[in-house]
């Protein structure tokens, strides 16, 4: 009789043997590819000065202010995510080829954009064209440090589509430029322009005769009124991203003591963070978990079970950027009544410097030109498609988004209600458009770093003073870090 | 024979050739890449690596989130494999030995062939899957949450709490998810174990009188000891890992407060969050030196004499 010691053994290398098996034919089914880039990991494969001299031209001419090549090929790449594909391929896409009909698109969708085209930066052979966003987002302040992006100065200087006498620059929402620029050049276009505030849920408002608060203690007051009538007032993004309600406490600090109180927040300078409109600001924020106004359990909730339950009903005010409409659409779509309203942040005094209308808005969903790309011409020319009136009018019908593109967002019908009161709240505030830039400079600085902090004073597990302790260590922490590339800005 | 023992090496060399080279092209050169990687400041996304010595190590040394995650990685090394063995030893041993039927002296419990079926159940699901369902297990009862509903519905209502929501339940929601998901994979294991232990041995401990518990200390634990250290490395391997779950259910940044970190997401954070792929790689070899550590001495420790049946 065999022993079940020696059986229980055999088993165990049998299960090595397929194992190894596996490897082998894995081994070969990737094969060359593999083995280049486990070369390329540490052996250095692309070259960083190949780049500028070899990309291929065209003519410059009127029609093709940045010499394309008028035949070649234009690799595209869209993050398949919220916003899908369907813009390009249906919108922008049509309104290359009918310029350029000899000039072939070849167009590529992807949900992990780092996933699929970091081997290829790694590597020196990108493509031309990447909208770099998502989950699997190559970090942009990175990718430009690392020189791996192509300046888009020459499409902003380039006549814009529709009038060769405007350039490109001067199609643009003010604030768009910078968002994608270090030291004054730019490098990412951001196309979708996002306009943040507190959502609300209009048909319970009208229902209940309540008025929209312009401040906090007129909110403070409304709050009591529907926490009485057994609704929650606010809710927010939950374990996922407390940081969501940084954009009202920020916001109202900055209505309270003006913009400029956000330049040394962005610039990293120690006590930003302790300024009295910012302490202020945060211990309003507290105060709704002291009155207990957040929607029960939603400190424990995903982001989309908590948005969800403010669609169907459940709680108020909701603090998120006007792509909200388009996340929740499937809630929304459950009950017909309800509709949804943007509102900009209370004032939590009446002497404040900034008027209720001041929101916070800004251009977002970068689209960038790698340095190494075959054909970076082609890229930027595409942009300029993009950049068209049509092309930005065709983007926000299919994705409910505005756009960039100043001319496009005007005297525009929009369908949705949210986005179309949150266009009115933007064109209400006129030049009161304000925004802070650390998120997009120091990404680890808001998340995990402002994040936490901010959960732990939503949970009302720490003071207003311990909250700023913690945000000036974060904002520290990077300042001290010598391999994050800093940036500034005057007010 | 002649003529095959001289053809013996190159005989063996075709054989061993292709296998090793894969091997080493796959597994041995990654892992030299990781340490020379680990020595300098790579961001990922270029070709240009800046050699920085120990750099990577000393800002280790200095991380604290890092030692919330080698802490968790901890706790999951000692109480996981001790959670899941014994319960898995615990229920292989009643499916297999633990009844008293009467017409056969060693069975197992009624209905043991079901429960089978049922512990194996949690192993044909991905973690992906075993994350997702158990974030809905311990979300708030108004977002659907399971266990909040369920001790709501037998009158329990006040031992709910917001589970995801609690530091400090974090790492022990991990442990708890982690057991329930490679418990069966160890009854399967043991209770193969088991039926190849003779019968007679059994007759023979039952005719003198050995109640369930003896039987299975001095008969069961011994027989299948060579398994268990198996099983028990295997299981410290897991559990040095975790990386799916607490990725997808706790978030890249190990939940709130990042309390609920282990280092496989810290390597992840490091290398797709902050671009660090140095820093990422300093961690990883960390991690190999853990792992190798823990394999040595589990198989030290574990040593046992072999018990050898006739």
């Amino acid at each position: 009789m065999s022993s079940s010691i020696e059986r229980s053994t055999a088993g165990m290398s049998s299960d090595r043997r397929t194992f190894l098996q596996r490897m082998a034919i894995t081994g070969v089914a990737l094969g060359p590819g593999a083995a280049f880039l486990s070369s390329c990991a540490t052996g250095g494969g692309g070259d960083d000065e190949e780049g500028g001299g070899s990309e291929p031209t065209g003519d410059v001419s009127e029609d093709n202010p940045l010499g394309m090549p008028e035949d070649g090929t234009v690799e595209i790449y869209i993050f398949d995510g919220g916003f899908g594909d369907a813009y390009a391929t249906d919108v922008h896409q049509p309104i290359f080829s009918e310029k350029w009909p000899d000039v072939t698109i070849d167009h590529n969708a992807a949900v992990d954009i780092a996933g699929e085209l970091q081997a290829r930066f790694v590597a020196g052979d990108p493509p031309d064209f990447v909208n770099n966003s998502g989950d699997g987002q190559l970090d942009g302040g990175q990718l430009i440090t690392d020189g791996q992006l192509h300046s888009l100065e020459e499409l902003l200087d380039a006549p814009s589509w529709d009038d060769p006498a405007t350039p490109v620059r001067d199609t643009l929402i003010p604030g768009t430029v910078e968002m994608g620029a270090r030291d004054g050049e730019m490098f990412a276009l951001n196309y979708a322009f996002t306009v943040f505030g507190l959502w609300y849920n209009k048909t319970l408002l009208d229902e209940n005769g309540w008025t929209v608060p312009t401040t906090w203690q007129q909110m403070m007051d409304l709050c009591a009124e529907i926490k009485a009538a057994g609704i929650a007032p606010w809710v927010y993004q939950g374990v996922t991203a407390p940081r969501y309600m940084n954009w009202p406490l920020l916001t109202m600090a900055a209505k309270l003591a003006g913009p400029e109180i956000l330049v040394p927040i962005d610039n990293l300078e120690e006590g930003a963070w302790g300024h009295e409109a910012i302490r202020e600001s945060a211990a309003a924020i507290r105060s709704l978990k002291e009155n207990d106004y957040f929607l029960k359990g939603v400190e424990g909730m995903e982001f989309r079970d908590a948005q969800g339950l403010w669609a169907r009903g459940k709680a108020v005010f909701c603090p998120s950027g006007s792509w909200l409409e388009n996340e929740e659409a499937d809630a929304i779509g459950e009950d017909p009544t309800f509709e949804m309203a943007m509102m900009p942040q209370p004032l939590l005094s009446e002497d404040a410097v900034m008027p209720i209308e001041t929101v916070r808005a800004t251009a977002g969903e970068p689209y960038i030109v790698p340095a190494d790309a075959k054909n970076p011409r082609g890229g930027m020319e595409y942009m300029r498609a993009m950049l068209s009136v049509e092309g930005a009018r065709g983007f926000t019908d299919t994705v409910t988004s505005l756009t960039s593109v100043a001319e496009a967002n005007q005297g525009v019908e929009i369908q949705a209600p949210g986005l179309s009161s949150a266009k009115d709240a933007l064109n209400a505030a006129g030049d009161n458009v304000i925004n802070w830039m650390y998120p997009t400079w120091y990404p680890t600085m808001e998340n995990p770093g402002i994040d936490q902090a901010t959960g732990a004073l939503l949970r009302a597990d720490i003071t207003v003073d311990e909250w700023v302790q913690q945000c000036e260590k974060v904002a520290a922490d990077i300042r001290k870090d010598d391999s994050i590339v800093k940036q500034t800005r005057e007010g | 024979m002649s003529a095959l023992r001289h053809g013996k090496y190159p005989f063996i060399l075709t054989f061993l050739i292709p296998p090793v080279g894969i091997y080493a092209l796959y597994m041995l050169s990654p892992y030299v890449q990781a340490i020379y990687i680990s020595l300098t400041e790579w961001s990922g996304l270029s070709a240009n690596q800046k050699f920085i010595g120990f750099d990577n190590y000393v800002e280790m040394w200095n991380d604290d989130q890092l030692r919330t995650a080698l802490r968790n990685n901890l706790i999951l090394l000692v109480v996981v494999p001790v959670l899941t063995l014994v319960l898995g030893l615990f229920f292989a041993s009643m499916l297999n030995v633990g009844g008293r039927g009467r017409s056969q002296a060693i069975t197992g419990v009624r209905g043991s062939s079901i429960y089978k079926v049922v512990y194996f159940f949690p192993q044909v699901l991905p973690h992906a899957i075993v994350a997702i369902m158990f974030a809905y297990v311990f979300a708030p009862s108004n977002a659907g949450g399971i266990l909040n509903n369920i001790l709501e519905a037998i009158g329990l209502g006040s031992l709910t709490q917001l589970w995801l929501g609690e530091p400090k339940y974090l790492i022990w929601i991990v442990v708890l998810v982690m057991t329930w998901a490679f418990v069966g994979f160890y009854v399967v294991l043991f209770s193969a174990a088991m039926q190849s232990i003779p019968r007679d041995i059994y007759e023979a401990a039952l005719l003198d009188g050995s109640s369930r518990l003896t039987t299975f200390r001095k008969v069961t634990l011994p027989l299948v000891w060579d398994t268990v250290q198996v099983g028990w490395v295997y299981m410290a391997i897991q559990a040095m890992d975790g990386f799916a779950i607490v990725h997808i259910m706790l978030g890249v940044n190990g939940g709130v407060q990042g309390a609920g970190d282990v280092l496989g997401v810290a390597i992840y954070r490091a290398a797709f969050a902050d671009y660090d792929f140095g820093y990422a790689a300093a961690i990883g070899v960390l991690m190999l030196a853990l792992t190798m550590t823990i394999v040595v001495l589990f198989m030290r420790v574990l040593r046992r004499e072999r018990v050898e049946l006739a």
